[in-house]
């Protein structure tokens, strides 16, 4: 698609997401009633707290798989980490080190098993990763409701429920509370940075920069183009997307772990369970799509998004009268965006596909054709190499259109 | 021999486990102090309570749009139509019907508006449905603030505006179906008739309709699309009428339920109904292509079953509330089950 020349219509609709967000913040603005420089402080911690988890989306976007609803199970491995480490009681930064360490194997067999299951669902990966996300808390539910405790050993009964098992409902971090931003905060002006945060976040974007650039980031990207010319080309691809995913789970653990020390407590059975709804909007708000995505985008996106976080409660307060209409106001936004990204994405993809497909017909146009010729279309739009996922849709994969029992 | 090994494998494993679990739990129910005859009366009661909620996502499965995860757009419009009909007084029979009728234009416009989209975005149905729902239950939640309700009973008693976030339809319609011809047996046991009748009725509807011209035409549409189109028939407008008759029919089956339930839940209510509608349908053998009225049932008993038997059975063996754990890990279990499962060739 690219290489084109862009008419207005098709920039537009390229970046309508960032417009229509940054024009409901910027009104929103004014009738909250913040002050700048308030808007500012918060902007900064807000990109310190929540930059890292949205970054470990990119790599399975690369990969060509979409929005990794299932990074959940990533900020889940880093809760457990998290109460392990105040379990022994391993405060300070060191304690947060302690936490990834012990995270860091299961979020690998964690993303292992994601890897898995969506190597086995083809076309559907999001709403299969979104499923898996629910499936697996169930699991870690189960773990840390009734296991810790009384089959694993937890040391410090101040964070067990009082029945004697099961890990408490909100667990105080103050041990490891900030700790990554308060090693060295520098003051600028009235606004305080947390400099190592950001350079932690900064080390990320250079190794995904770099990523790409190593071969196995070439394999992802090309099995992201097209799965058949890649595994043509000798490129294994399920593995290549399993490592995809396993790297974006083990991120996404780091990722929930520099979030959780900069809120300070930790709800043990429900901080996991808006991960995904958050980066996922930050990344398709700052423009990035199901197919494509940069580190502008990120950075963009959690930018705009929390602006429009911080103001939209109190705008809704101020304008109607109730923060729950701007409470209610910035989910609908945040699920909004997502439904018209997700929309906007398809709608284009399909677009295309009808355009290659007239374009092989000598322009015919494909609606109301035979089945028989649109399914030549279909196998010359593979060897074209347009991004047409195979058997992205169940409905009409060739398997079931043979044994049809229409 | 191989007839069971074939038929195991068909209905899959996982069905099998359930279904030989939800057995066991009725076993093993008396020797743990459980009344049986009390908790078949509450199976069935919340197979009624369900039924159409799960009945609602068949015409969509069989047009090939897949599992409606969007589901909550044919709440939301049974629920204005129930907060309506309060609004507007009507009681019994005719605020049941009153308030399926009120639901009625909602969920076709909305229907047809979610097809509409659906059509644009064949292939990531799925994905999109379930956001779209998400934003429009946000959407509704700032509505159910602001629309001018005033019936003392359903708004906020300090503010005199908004509604509440539950309403009771005691005095109104409550068990309007349940009570209808209901079977008393001892103590414990009431058979609902007329709801268990109400959702005969609809599923004898739908497989009906599956039969007429059109219901062919929509599963041509759903199984073979390029077959469907040499054939004359127009996949768009079929899919269109399919998400129009899911969402009406998500529209009553909120309704049926809370008659039975006794109350109305709004702001963001609608959102957990729709992953247990969907679980239990793919529970009774559905794949997400493929389903049938036997599915729906079957499933729903099953389900329904299983959440109904394992807090009371469990928590008198283990001392302990497990029904939660197990309900988030055998609902979206059984979704992932469906969802990574490769499209066989149907015999």
């Amino acid at each position: 698609m690219s290489g084109k020349k862009k008419t207005i219509s098709t920039w537009f609709s390229e970046y309508a997401v960032v417009i229509i967000f940054l024009a409901i913040t910027v009104a929103a603005i004014g009738p909250s009633k913040l002050s700048l420089n308030y808007i500012i402080q918060e902007m900064i911690t807000r990109l310190g707290r929540n930059s890292f988890l949205v970054i470990a989306l990119l790599l399975p976007i690369y990969a060509g798989m979409g929005i990794n609803f299932a990074m959940a199970l990533g900020a889940m491995a880093g809760q457990i980490g998290l109460i392990f480490a105040v379990d022994w009681s391993v405060a300070g930064w060191q304690g947060l080190v302690f936490a990834f360490l012990v995270g860091l194997p299961v979020a690998v067999v964690l993303g292992w098993v994601s890897g898995m299951v969506m190597n086995k669902a083809k076309g559907r990966e999001m709403v299969t990763g979104y499923i898996l996300a629910f499936f697996i808390n169930g699991i870690y539910q189960f773990v840390v409701l009734y296991l810790m405790g009384s089959v694993i050993p937890i040391r410090n009964a101040a964070i067990l429920l009082s029945r004697g098992y099961g890990i408490r409902n909100t667990l105080n971090l103050e041990s490891v509370r900030q700790s990554l931003d308060t090693i060295l905060k520098v003051n600028i002006g009235v606004f305080s940075v947390p400099v190592v945060t950001f350079l932690v976040i900064a080390v990320l974007c250079v190794f995904i920069v770099w990523f790409k650039k190593t071969k196995l980031g070439q394999d992802m990207r090309a099995v992201g183009q097209d799965m058949t010319v890649a595994d043509a080309a000798g490129i294994p691809v399920e593995k290549t997307r399993i490592v995809a995913i396993i790297i974006s789970t083990v991120l996404a653990c780091a990722g929930q772990i520099i979030f959780l020390q900069n809120m300070g407590n930790l709800a043990t059975y429900n901080a996991h369970d808006q991960t995904s709804f958050f980066a996922a909007a930050a990344i398709l708000v700052g423009g990035a799509s199901v197919t494509h995505a940069s580190i502008p985008n990120v950075f963009i996106g959690v930018v705009l998004l929390h602006a429009m976080f911080i103001v939209s409660p109190l705008a809704g307060q101020n304008l109607f009268g109730s923060a729950m209409i701007g409470e209610y106001f910035r989910q609908f936004i945040g699920y909004g965006v997502i439904a018209i990204s997700l929309v906007l994405y398809a709608w284009k993809t399909r677009k295309a596909a009808d355009n290659a497909r007239s374009g092989l017909r000598g322009g015919v146009s494909a609606n109301g054709t035979l089945g028989a010729a649109s399914k030549t279309g279909a196998s010359g739009l593979a060897a074209l190499g347009a991004k047409d996922k195979p058997g992205a849709n169940g409905q009409g994969s060739d398997g079931e259109a043979k044994g049809g029992r229409a | 021999m191989r007839n069971i090994k074939t038929f195991i494998q068909d209905f899959g494993w996982p069905r099998v486990i359930i279904f030989l679990f939800l057995v066991s739990l009725f076993v093993l129910a008396p020797f743990v102090g459980v009344r049986l005859d009390a908790s078949l009366s509450d199976v069935l009661n919340r197979f009624g309570q369900y039924a159409i909620l799960v009945l609602a996502l068949v015409p969509m499965i069989q047009s090939g749009c897949g599992l409606n995860f969007g589901l909550a757009l044919g709440i939301i419009a049974g629920l204005l139509g129930a907060t309506l009909s309060l609004q507007f007084e009507l009681l019994g029979l005719w605020g049941f019907f009153g308030a399926i009728a009120l639901a009625a234009p909602f969920s076709l416009l909305f229907g047809y508006g979610y097809g509409k989209l659906l059509n644009k975005v064949k292939g990531e149905e799925m994905t999109i449905a379930m956001y779209v729902g998400f934003s429009f239950v946000m959407l509704m939640c700032i509505m159910w603030l602001v629309l001018p309700y005033n019936n003392p009973t359903m708004v906020w008693g300090f503010a005199g505006k908004g509604l509440r976030t539950t309403i009771t339809v005691e005095g109104y319609w409550l068990k309007i179906l349940n009570n209808f011809l209901a079977i008393r047996i001892g103590r414990f046991f009431v058979f609902p008739t007329g709801l268990l009748l109400f959702v005969g009725f609809c599923a004898f509807c739908m497989w009906l309709f599956l039969r007429t011209k059109t219901g062919t035409a929509m599963t041509a549409v759903g199984s073979n699309p390029d077959y469907a189109r040499a054939s004359g028939v127009s996949a768009d407008k079929m899919r269109t009428i399919s998400v129009m008759i899911s969402t009406f029919l998500g529209a009553v089956g909120i309704i049926v339920y809370q008659q039975s339930f006794g109350f109305i839940q709004l702001y963001t209510a609608p959102t957990p109904m729709v992953f247990p509608a969907v679980a239990a349908i793919l529970i009774g053998g559905a794949s997400v292509n493929k389903a049938s009225m036997v599915n729906v049932l079957v499933g729903t008993f099953l389900f329904q079953g299983l959440l109904t038997m394992t807090p009371s059975v469990i928590n008198s063996i283990l001392q302990t509330d497990m029904s939660e754990v197990i309900r988030i890990i055998v609902s979206n279990g059984m979704i992932m089950y469906a969802l990574t499962r490769k499209v066989k060739v149907t015999k």
